[in-house]
């Protein structure tokens, strides 16, 4: 049966984890659509047709959606599920905010943060922190399912000469008036999203201060990395609460994690322990960071940082 | 304005978790348990509504075994006001937690329903977003911050990309997220005060709520384990190997 892709975007493009979405949902049924619903949102609409594996897009064009209200969204997707078997998102902070609603109206179980799909009816996903998996199983008609990015790999995307999937235009269920938007107050970067960057370059309660975080963005820079951070350093005010990596902030799983003044709580270990290679740096020799670390550096991080980025190729 | 909150009885957050051997889950006999993090904050959050002349009660509401009655206490212990307890040994999952809630609120018609955005023992993230559909009210997820206003809630939300704000109708559900507040510690004479706080206790077929659950686990097994590396003296011999070693730089 059909699987529906509910796709977050920002009206150019959708997100880029849609693309490792739609791999999941690929593993799920046949036929892959991706909705995407918005205000002037034509052009997401184009970048999903154009993933590999999408069959159909619905593009919905209304202003309720324009800011991705679950109290609005929600009823969309619902009254589109009965014709899919399976309602998937990303589980990013709109997927995680919206599936669970849409979950609850259909009357069934939400399979959160899915890393595996061994059947379509049966998934394996992180408990307690990534310290146990479960394999579970779902009876329920129709599955809700948030799926984890860094596990799927992307689908590729469409060049200008790929065949693109077709793109439908249907109607919208207009606003509730339960709740508005106001406003955002988004971190400015140049740098690469933290979830989809070849190398990530964390700092923790070690750095000291949110000004100590300027030898990690000259690192990070000379890289070409995201940067990233433990609680403790988001806690503490040194960085943004969009930096934080770990159980209940984002999960990352580059080529290179660089791991600098982080202990390595279990917490935090959670987002990070699918990096391909782990660096740490850490003037305690027993900090637990060490024991997930491929290569690992005892000392003063404000002398080791500057001279790893001193010996560095520029990217 | 009544103000319900939930609090869940999870394994404490300092203890590592060992899998059961026969894989039907994680082992729980003799392991100290807590007040999910999530719900300390929600907990807090609420009682300082109520300090600051916001919120007029502040009900405790937890689902599960009779030993849930210890979290229920260290809600009160806290600050709040009462506790309802629907005891049930069945396993518990985030839509029939949600229908609970929603029997509750029924019954004590709450303004705002305040939850951790997650449990730390299933982590799924699902309740509070699955309690606002039953009730068909507003959700304010990840909060960082609330205002409350005459009949609305501003919140603040923690996303992807930082922080977005919200206005939200009430009656609505709010999900905490970590930097809402810092929750107290309860000093003893409120310990001891708590002691003497009614808690109500109800079973779920006294709700009418089916709390069957929808997943059924298969397999709980130990993830992948990642080996420790090797330690490097220096700088050199580090960008040495993620060159020729790892080659990822």
């Amino acid at each position: 049966m059909a699987v529906l892709v509910v796709a977050a975007h920002d009206n150019k493009a959708v997100r880029t984890n849609v693309a490792n979405a739609v791999t999941a949902a690929g593993q799920m049924g046949s036929d892959v659509a991706v909705l995407v619903a918005g205000k002037d949102c034509g052009e997401a609409a184009k970048s999903a047709a154009a993933i590999a594996g999408v069959a159909k897009v619905l593009q919905v064009e209304d202003a309720a959606y324009a800011n991705w209200l679950a109290e609005d969204l929600a009823p969309l997707v619902v009254k589109l599920a009965p014709n899919y078997s399976h309602v998937v998102m990303a589980a990013d902070s709109v997927g995680k905010n919206l599936a669970p609603r849409v979950a609850a109206l259909l009357d069934v179980g939400q399979i959160s943060e899915a890393i595996q799909v061994v059947s379509p009816d049966t998934f394996v996903r992180p408990i307690y922190a990534g310290n146990a998996m479960a394999t579970v199983q779902s009876a329920d008609k129709v599955k809700v399912v948030t799926v984890r990015p860094t596990n799927f790999k992307a689908a590729a995307g469409g060049g200008q000469d790929s065949a693109s999937a077709a793109i439908e235009q249907i109607g919208g269920e207009g606003g509730k008036g339960l709740s508005s938007y106001v406003g955002a107050e988004l971190s400015k970067s140049e740098r690469p999203e933290l979830t989809s960057a070849k190398i990530v370059v964390s700092g923790g309660r070690g750095m000291g201060s949110g000004d100590n975080f300027k030898i990690l963005e000259a690192l990070a820079d000379k890289l070409g990395a995201g940067l990233g951070a433990s609680r403790a350093a988001v806690d503490a005010g040194y960085v943004p609460n969009d930096y934080q990596v770990g159980q209940t902030g984002k999960v990352v799983a580059p080529d290179l994690y660089i791991a600098v003044g982080i202990s390595g709580a279990i917490q935090h270990l959670a987002g990070m322990k699918d990096s391909k290679t782990i660096v740490a740096i850490n003037k305690d020799e027993e900090a637990p960071i060490f024991q997930v670390a491929d290569y690992g550096i005892v000392g003063d991080l404000f002398q080791i940082v500057p001279e790893l980025t001193a010996a560095v190729d520029k990217k | 304005m009544k103000v319900l909150v939930a609090v869940k009885r999870v394994i404490d957050y300092n203890v590592k978790i060992r899998v059961k051997a026969d894989k039907t889950g994680v082992e729980t006999a003799n392991v100290k348990m807590s007040m999910n993090p999530f719900d300390e904050i929600a907990v807090e959050e609420a009682i300082r509504m109520r300090e600051k002349g916001a919120a007029t009660e502040v009900i405790a509401f937890s689902a599960g075994p009779a030993q849930c009655q210890e979290t229920i206490r260290t809600a009160l212990a806290m600050g709040a006001d009462r506790g309802i307890l629907v005891q049930t040994d069945a396993e518990l999952q985030p839509l029939a937690v949600a229908k609970l809630l929603k029997a509750a609120v029924d019954k004590e018609q709450p303004g705002l329903v305040i939850v951790g955005k997650q449990a730390i023992d299933d982590d799924s993230n699902a309740t509070g977003q699955m309690l606002a559909a039953l009730l068909g009210w507003s959700q304010g997820t990840f909060a960082n911050k609330l205002t409350v206003a005459d009949g609305s809630i501003e919140v603040k939300r923690e996303v992807d990309g930082g922080l977005e704000n919200i206005k939200l109708k009430m009656p609505a559900v709010i999900t905490t997220d970590l930097r809402l507040n810092e929750p107290r510690y309860a000093s003893l004479p409120n310990i001891m005060k708590a002691k003497k706080k009614p808690i109500e206790t109800l079973a779920p077929d006294a709700l009418g709520v089916d709390v069957a659950p929808r997943l059924k686990v298969l397999k709980v097994e130990e993830p992948p384990k990642r080996k420790a590396g090797v330690k490097v003296k220096t700088v050199a011999e580090l960008v040495d190997k993620l060159k020729n070693e790892a080659g990822v730089i």
